[in-house]
């Protein structure tokens, strides 16, 4: 596999096990309001994914195309951030992780938008807009729950205090990412992570929250080690097309 | 495919306007009244060498269902007048709703769903009341491209399209 090959299916996977945590709130969560943000925000996720996907398989030259690549690869071959893959918990939870995916995706679409890959550009140019506005509505949330009640604020800060230490994985350079961002492809993860420390400062400021301590690094998702809960997630999303390959609705 | 075969030509301004007129009919399948011109969705129209009409469509929202609809639609719309068209899809420049004209954006209001009115700002007016009182109930709503608000004059929700 190449580098860019590998480096377009961890935004794809990224994005793709995201959307399918959020869908999971469809019909669960704490008011109508929500439960239609949550799956707006997966939709347009899914829909990046889609297109993220759907050019790693013309990429790649070997006839995979969105579907091959989302529904028949195996867990170790799902290259997303382990933050995406934990769990949901309460709505605190995935606000907070929410919040720290979508700053993240901010700053990276922001300086993909000047990918040397044509389509890659157009993608993330095209996903801004989208991210745009989910920042708004997670950064919102996580103002009104880090600085509401003395019960909400409590469990906002152990979330963000347990999901801190994924964050490390968003800011690694690896081999990979230093060949695509060497050829001007892709975007060096180190390189966003002051854009993303000042926007995440600021609104945890607002929310009355600290910012938790430098955590040690120990995740690679991106590199197809993943959390126990990978797995669980992928027989899910992959059931019904493993058993009715090619099912359509 | 030979080089000579394959230049493309745009239609002339005759052609063009019939093409418009058959778009202009073609709606949206979640917002009726705007058609696929109102929302500036058609990026370009060009006839290859051979006569085929290829219709350049930018996707609304990346994962918005409605796009697979509107590019069935377009491509009948045109193949019922006689054309052999094929849909290619552009991303770039990306679609927001500044790609709304200022046509689809009066037809939007006479329909009760407010028109944006400025990334991160409310929308300007109830579009029943014309009341500036407006409260936010969601910022998502029944489709990607709406929002949920509520007229604290008149009481009454309405939609209000999502300004990205």
């Amino acid at each position: 596999m190449t580098p860019q090959v590998h480096y377009v299916l961890r935004l794809a996977d990224t994005n793709l096990v995201l959307a399918q945590r959020l869908g999971e709130w469809v019909g669960h969560a704490p008011a109508l309001e929500e439960d239609l943000g949550m799956a707006n925000v997966a939709l347009d996720l899914l829909g990046q994914a889609r297109l993220l996907l759907a050019h790693a398989g013309r990429l790649e030259g070997e006839g995979r195309d969105e579907d091959d690549l989302a529904y028949l690869r195996e867990e170790s071959e799902y290259f997303n951030l382990t933050l995406v893959e934990q769990p949901n918990g309460d709505f605190g939870d995935t606000v907070v992780r929410q919040f720290l995916f979508d700053a993240w995706q901010f700053g990276l679409y922001e300086a993909l938008a000047r990918s040397q890959d044509a389509t890659l550009a157009a993608i993330a140019a095209k996903g801004l807009k989208e991210t745009a506005y989910h920042l708004r509505y997670s950064g919102g949330w996580l103002v009104r729950l880090g600085d509401g009640t003395p019960e909400s604020h409590a469990r906002v800060e152990r979330s963000l205090r347990e999901l801190w230490p994924f964050t490390n994985e968003l800011f690694d350079d690896d081999e990979t990412d230093r060949a695509v961002a060497a050829e001007g492809i892709g975007v060096l993860p180190s390189s966003i992570l002051p854009a993303w420390s000042a926007r995440v400062d600021e609104t945890l400021a607002r929310a009355t929250l600290v910012r938790p301590a430098p955590a040690r690094f120990g995740w690679y998702g991106k590199q197809g080690r993943h959390s126990e809960h990978l797995g669980y997630l992928l027989a899910e999303m992959q059931s019904l097309h493993r058993a009715h390959p090619g099912a359509a609705w | 495919m030979s080089a000579q075969a394959r230049v493309p030509s745009t239609p002339s301004p005759e052609l063009l306007a019939r093409l418009h007129g058959i778009l202009a009919q073609v709606a949206d399948p979640e917002i009726p009244v705007l058609s696929v011109l109102d929302l500036g969705l058609v990026r370009h129209l060009l006839f290859d060498g051979d006569g085929r009409l290829e219709v350049g469509i930018a996707p609304t929202y990346s994962g918005c269902p409605a796009n697979a609809v509107i590019k069935a639609d377009v491509l009948r719309a045109l193949a019922s007048a006689g054309f052999d068209a094929v849909a290619v899809e552009v991303l770039s420049p990306p679609w927001s709703s500044d790609w709304l004209s200022e046509e689809g954006r009066r037809k939007l209001e006479a329909f009760g769903i407010a028109p944006p009115a400025g990334r991160g700002n409310a929308p300007a007016a109830c579009p029943r009341c014309r009341s500036v009182r407006t409260s936010r109930i969601s910022e998502f709503g029944s489709t990607p491209c709406k929002a949920l608000y509520r007229c604290e004059a008149c009481l009454e929700p309405f939609d209000y399209f999502k300004c990205i």
